[in-house]
């Protein structure tokens, strides 16, 4: 197992101060180690997630090598690039490994996307990506243009409005889930009613399934939903999707009534299926009556423009989604929109090549913490038959 | 699905989304319309072919549509006014997408009626306030759907059409435009 840094390097080093995780404890849990702790309930610090990571790294003993950074995956020459499976010739900061099989478990968040449209912001606006953000108190003086309503954004836009700094939010298509419904927690329905073990062979639209943005939540101490009506109710200035910068100035879509109506109506198509299930399964009894939340307030004429250059925004924050970095993989199976493709994490086009912990790989939980482990019973185990040189089926 | 409920045929354009999703070329449209002055703030447009699927292709026939201004505007109005034929596409693309929509999740549908109203204030066009713009202050769409549904699935018909229609997006977000003399 190689490490560029340290154990749970991201967990340390790419997170804001404030962030919790969006499970439950008792879902952030590894094979062995289920959550002991005090509140069952509660969301973890990023800090905390690296402690259990290290953890799980001590009790199972993974040989874990830290401070190597991969450089380059290639086929052996005889290889699995052309199918003969050869193996795999990995370059490292600490030399050259080769191997039969290589499974890529570096994640789909390696990279914050910024938009094309980045390079019209003015010099003096700073911007900021997840990546660098840290707290509000780092931010330049002024107001804040965060673009991206996802849990991202949402929560940034939240944390930078509490310090007292004016916020715009742009708003695309988005996720809008309260963080407890019939009081359960949002996750405890997505897991109970088994959408989280949905296959990827069910899933409808797959492509899309894997696109899907994060839902606006938050694990906060108070389980508190973190929609848009909540924020617009502490002063966050909702605006439409950033269309385009010309001259200087911030264009939005003015179709961000459609968004929110979208997001309204998938949320309580949702619900309606979490009521069926509770009444089907028996389970109505336990849990408060069925509830429907208030649509998402539309502002009375939100602003399609905005100057950049005025001196109202001091900075743009992007949480505009993350993106793998495949750079090093010299194999190809990478799409032209930089994702791996593979069928249930087996890469068949270049055989002894796997990915785990990529959205929807196996299942819809496959980037949960939790969600991992039955993923990679199902991977490692086509590996293990690779090996044996009986190589099934995904 | 092969029951066709309100006359839309969704599968060529279920399939024809899959084949183009490797072919961005011939997804390439170019949609064109020739305009000629007749007289005053009259003037006459045709349509009749345009661009796509890597060749040309041509309308069933021409079509012809005379814009002029209204009386209040000290013209002859014997046509609709431009800035109506923006209404007219709204209008006839989301209703497009409300029978493609309904037809894909088998809801049949037996009247879609529109209003479009784009509220404008002039004082922009005839630069009286320098602070005013040319264009729309804002465009409301209100249907009437009888279909055999609930409330809430006209209601997500009438959203996801929003979501894929052409002239909604290219009214609600900004395009670079290039008018040039030959």
């Amino acid at each position: 197992m190689l490490e560029r840094g340290e154990v749970a390097n991201s967990w340390r080093r790419e997170r804001w101060e404030s962030l919790r995780l969006l499970t439950p404890n008792w879902q952030t849990r590894l094979p062995g180690l289920p959550y002991d702790g005090p509140d069952p309930d509660g969301y973890a610090t990023a800090g905390e997630v690296a402690d259990l990571i290290e953890r799980f790294a001590a009790v199972t003993a993974a040989p874990v090598r830290t401070g190597v950074a991969v450089t380059s995956v290639r086929g052996s020459g005889a290889g699995p690039g052309d199918g003969t499976g050869g193996g795999y010739v990995v370059t490292t900061s600490q030399g050259e490994i080769a191997c039969r099989a290589v499974v890529i478990a570096s994640g789909a968040c390696n990279r914050p996307v910024v938009p094309a449209l980045s390079a019209g912001v003015p010099a003096g606006v700073e911007q900021v990506t997840p990546h660098d953000y840290q707290g509000p108190a780092k931010l330049p003086d002024g107001g804040v243009l965060v673009v991206g309503a996802s849990a991202t954004g949402v929560q940034l836009a939240a944390e930078i409005a509490r310090s007292g700094r004016p916020v715009i939010l742009s708003v695309g298509e988005h996720v809008r889930l309260p963080r407890t419904y019939r009081g359960r927690d949002i996750l405890w329905w997505m897991d109970a009613a088994g959408i989280w073990d949905q296959r990827y062979t069910e899933v409808e639209d797959l492509d899309r399934a894997r696109r899907l943005p994060s839902p606006q939540l938050v694990g906060s101490p108070g389980r508190s939903t973190l929609d848009l009506n909540v924020l617009a109710s502490r002063g966050v200035e909702l605006v439409g999707r950033w269309s385009m910068a010309r001259d200087g100035k911030a264009l939005f879509s003015g179709g961000l009534r459609n968004v929110f109506a979208l997001a309204d109506l998938k949320m309580n198509r949702l619900l309606g299926t979490f009521d069926e299930w509770a009444a089907a399964s028996g389970r109505g009894s336990e849990l408060r009556a069925p509830e429907r939340f208030e649509p998402t307030g539309v502002p009375a004429s939100p602003r399609w423009r905005l100057d950049l250059g005025s001196g109202e925004i001091g900075a743009v924050v992007w949480a505009t989604g993350f993106r793998p970095d495949y750079g090093w993989l010299d194999v190809p199976a990478v799409d032209a929109k930089g994702n791996l493709r593979h069928d249930g994490g087996v890469v068949t086009e270049s055989p002894g090549l796997y990915a785990l912990g990529l959205p929807v790989l196996r299942r819809r939980k496959s980037t949960f913490i939790y969600g991992i482990e039955d993923d990679a019973r199902e991977v490692i185990a086509h590996l293990a038959g690779y090996l044996d040189g009986a190589a099934g089926t995904p | 699905m092969t029951t066709v409920v309100n006359g839309v045929n969704v599968e060529a354009l279920l399939g024809a989304r899959e084949v183009l999703k490797g072919a961005p070329e011939a997804a390439a449209f170019t949609w064109r319309a020739s305009s000629t002055w007749t007289h005053g703030v009259h003037t006459q447009v045709k349509v009749s072919n345009f661009f796509g699927l890597g060749e040309e292709q041509a309308h069933k026939q021409e079509s012809v549509f005379e814009a002029d201004h209204p009386a209040v505007f000290a013209a002859e109005d014997d046509g609709i006014t431009p800035i109506e034929y923006l209404l007219v596409g709204l209008a006839s693309c989301l209703t497009a997408g409300v029978a493609s929509v309904a037809e894909n999740r088998g809801i049949k549908l037996h009247s879609v009626e529109a209003t479009v109203e784009g509220n404008h204030d002039i004082r922009g066009i005839l630069g009286a306030d320098p602070d005013v713009r040319n264009g729309f202050n804002d465009v409301t769409v209100t249907f009437n759907i009888d279909a055999d549904a609930s409330r809430e699935d006209i209601e997500a018909l009438v959203a996801q059409s929003q979501k894929r229609s052409a002239v909604f997006d290219a009214l609600t977000n900004p395009t670079n435009v290039t008018v040039e003399v030959a």
